[in-house]
């Protein structure tokens, strides 16, 4: 009946009384497949790729020559220039190779190669050489310290995150807020990492909290996940300053500007970042990599990864090492089923396909998810019947229609100047919600590739 | 342990998931919810409605085939908008019209309506509707000669006219009766509103039915296949005019309850099939608001003091060319931005 109908839409309101956004659609969570499975752990490969630009700036430049012996935690790479961070060996070996390698998306990146001795353990060098005593830190140190540990954001766009917490003195953080909500479908691991490390994801929140010097911290988590919110709970104790705050769950609500509309009920003004406002956003991923490292003095070189979706053989909850080649991580879990035909890294709304999979998984990488036959194929492209439902489910309020028509006549500057395509994130919810299957965000992506090349032209 | 089966992997970008529906889907619903009022026109106008239907449906239908390239003749038909734009123009003829005409009428909704702007999607003007004035301009008095509503044991009447040769006029003696707005415009006399609710009045013969057209329209709304907000402004707009018309008129004029006014005419089947075609009316939720107002407005003005009894036609073909500009200037408030 809910299916048939929908009175809930029916009598939707133009404008919004509750708190959290509007528009947004509810594409099926798909998380069960993964969502009871323990994380495991990946035993070693022979083999790693450690691409020197997978995060958001300029790549990483080697500290190692080709036949060096380097130990799992080693730096590999260190970063050139601010928005830069460094790279550090998953595994012990030998380095084996310093150049081109196939990136997830087919193209061809300078990457380091490590052959694993064949005896590898999970011990790591520390290679501050000293458990840091975070408490005495001033923020710079701090700040140098994030850029060394290699850690990015976790939620798969890799934006070096030091650089974050780098606050102009003339602005104040008041609130830290961390993204566990997940909406994307089929991941799991940051739920499962709510679960099972609970106690890492509040220290982390702590360290931040305290070095940004920010009064409270909220863990915004959709409420399809409640033993996350339960789990996170139950090892809250009075002395931090931290609210669990559920969340109604709808795509995009993880959509960082979608979050601080929920929690806060601020709208971020185009343009502004959220450290405007006085908020900080981290991914729980993120939160939980900066606690292992001040506390364990781990760097990143390892990660959660969900694999899931109607191709593999055993869906699971992985801890991967960086530079795993996601071909040996499918074959740990029974490989690929023989119908599948896309696999793509990340969720099935923003992800992006993989061309290769011999490239390894990066430190962005939250999901290898397989699809078949019957989630690719796509009925034939309609023309627009101007239903408005894709205006129904842009959560920014733009009008994809119009993007998408003005997009296939490539009329990119009237897209820019009448419809603020560049405010567009790519959520793909209007692409989500069209009868007509338009592919309406690749005619967006195509539009701010050339207005963005256009800006660097003149 | 390599696995050699390595798939020849799509490279479709994201996002990978759909919702159900389709546009052809969509379209199936709107056909679905026009069965009751079909029913309805079958009940009482007997075989002369199935042979308007069935040729207004040819009619449309063959123009699209014959308008269309070759090679995207399937593609287009199998999307099956021109034969519901067949259908809704079948229901608006009067019971009598010769069958050529009900031909050439779809013929010209699609030709018209339709293929010269670019085919779906891309008209400004509801292309039934269209198709319906160019009856009304060309043929006049075909197009307002109403039988009377007859019962299951009439269907095999058949109104001789529809049988009149193409380019000929037919013969309309003894079967015109003036429809309710015509004999609240004309003779100020009122239709019971019972009759009106059935359906059993002259009328175009898939308009006199409120009831069935009700239910057809509460299908729409509850499937989400259209906007409630059109329906909701015409018919606040509608009844708040005409009650006011009443009040300042006196109750001895002339003038319509406003129930009368929801339930004679056209007006419900424009209200939830052809006002809310979504190619035709504005795409944000204000400029639904702004249109279905336009339209409830128009309509009891022009019932009110237009030559011809009827209203609503013109009133949607209006608010259809107001469209474009409505859109543009209701665009939303972009998250994040100043209006
Ligand atoms: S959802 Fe698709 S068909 Fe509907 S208005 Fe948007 S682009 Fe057009
Ligand atoms: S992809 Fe862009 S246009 Fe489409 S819903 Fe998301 S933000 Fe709106």
């Amino acid at each position: 009946m809910s299916k048939l109908f929908s009175l809930n839409s029916l009598f939707s309101l133009p404008f919004s009384l509750k708190k959290g956004f509007s528009h947004g659609v509810h594409p099926p969570h798909h998380k069960e497949q993964t969502a009871d499975l323990p994380i495991q752990r990946v035993p070693f490969v022979s083999r790693y790729i450690m691409p020197l630009g997978q995060h958001i700036g300029v790549p990483s430049e080697p500290v190692v020559k080709v036949g060096d012996r380097v130990h799992r935690g080693e730096l590999i790479a260190q970063p050139k220039g601010f928005i830069s961070t460094a790279l550090h060996s998953p595994v012990t070996g030998k380095i084996s190779n310093i150049g081109m390698h196939r990136y997830v998306d087919g193209s061809f990146r300078q990457a380091i190669e490590i052959e694993a001795d064949p005896y590898a353990t999970q011990q790591f060098v520390n290679t501050h050489n000293n458990v840091f005593n975070v408490k005495d830190m001033n923020i710079e140190q701090f700040i140098d310290a994030v850029q060394m540990s290699g850690i990015v954001g976790m939620g798969g766009a890799a934006f070096p995150s030091h650089v974050k917490y780098s606050i102009p003195d003339e602005q104040v953080i008041t609130d830290l807020l961390v993204n566990g909500a997940e909406c994307e479908p089929y991941l799991t691991n940051d739920h499962r990492l709510m679960v099972e490390r609970p106690e890492a994801v509040l220290r982390g929140c702590e360290i931040l909290r305290q070095k940004l010097n920010a009064k409270r911290v909220a863990i915004g988590v959709e409420k399809n996940k409640p033993e996350s919110i339960c789990q996170l709970k139950n090892y809250l104790t009075d002395d931090m300053a931290i609210d669990i705050v559920p969340l109604e769950v709808k795509y995009p609500q993880g959509a960082e500007k979608m979050l601080i509309k929920s929690i806060y009920n601020k709208e971020l003004p185009a343009g502004k970042l959220p450290r405007d406002i006085g908020i900080a956003v981290n991914n729980v991923g993120t939160i939980v990599a900066l606690a292992d490292y001040f506390d364990h003095g781990m760097p990143l070189i390892e990660r959660i990864v969900t694999l899931a979706g109607p191709g593999v053989q055993e869906p699971a909850n992985l801890i991967v090492p960086i530079g795993t080649p996601i071909r040996d991580v499918l074959d740990f879990a029974g490989g690929l089923k023989e119908q599948t035909r896309e696999v793509i890294s990340g969720g099935p709304m923003m992800g992006s396909p993989i061309a290769d999979l011999d490239a390894p998984i990066l430190k962005g990488t939250s999901g290898i998810l397989a699809f078949t036959e019957k989630e690719t194929s796509r009925p034939p492209e309609y023309p627009c019947i101007r239903c408005a439902r894709c205006l129904d489910a842009c959560p920014y309020f733009l009008n994809p229609s119009r993007l998408a028509l003005l997009g296939k006549a490539r009329l990119f500057d009237e897209m820019q100047d009448k419809y603020n395509v560049m405010d567009c994130v790519e959520c793909g919810a209007c692409t989500y919600a069209c009868p007509s299957n338009i592919p309406i965000v690749q005619h967006i992506r195509t539009a701010k590739d050339n207005l963005r090349n256009r800006k660097v032209e003149t | 342990m390599m696995n050699n089966k390595d798939p020849k992997l799509l490279l479709q970008s994201a996002p990978l998931l759909r919702q159900e529906l389709t546009t052809p889907a969509a379209m199936k619903d709107v056909w679905i919810a026009l069965l009751p009022a079909t029913a309805a026109a079958l009940w009482f106008f007997g075989l002369s409605a199935l042979l308007l239907l069935v040729t207004s449906i040819a009619g449309a239908v063959l123009t699209e085939w014959v308008f269309t390239d070759k090679d995207k003749r399937r593609f287009a038909i199998s999307d099956t908008s021109a034969g519901l734009t067949g259908l809704l123009l079948g229901l608006t003829l009067p019971p009598g019209l010769p069958l050529w005409m009900a031909f050439l009428g779809g013929s010209v909704s699609i030709g018209l309506g339709k293929v010269i702007w670019g085919g779906l999607g891309t008209n400004l003007f509801n292309p039934a509707l269209l198709g319906r004035a160019f009856l009304l301009g060309t043929f006049p008095i075909a197009m307002t000669t109403w039988g009377p509503a007859g019962g299951p044991g009439e269907f095999f009447q058949i109104h001789s006219s529809n049988f009149a040769w193409p380019l000929m006029q037919g013969q309309y003696d003894a079967l015109s009766t003036a429809t309710p707005l015509g004999l609240m415009k004309f003779e100020h006399e009122t239709t019971a509103l019972g009759s009106l609710f059935m359906g059993n009045t002259a009328g175009s013969i898939g308009e006199t039915s409120s009831l069935f057209l009700l239910l057809g329209g509460l299908f729409l709304l509850l499937r989400r296949s259209i906007d409630w907000r059109i329906p909701a402004a015409i018919f606040l707009t509608a009844s708040l005019f005409s009650l006011i018309m009443l009040l300042i008129n006196g109750a001895d004029s002339n003038f319509p309850s406003p129930l009368f006014t929801l339930f004679s005419g056209g007006l419900l089947l424009g209200t939830f099939f052809m006002a809310t075609d979504p190619v035709t009316s504005p795409l944000t939720p204000r400029g639904c608001w702004i249109f279905g107002i336009g339209i409830g407005f128009l309509v009891v003005l022009i019932r009110l003091y237009g030559g011809l009894p009827e209203g609503m036609l013109y009133a949607i073909l209006l608010m259809n060319a107001a469209t474009p500009l409505i859109d543009r200037y209701t665009q939303p408030k972009i998250f994040g931005r100043k209006s």
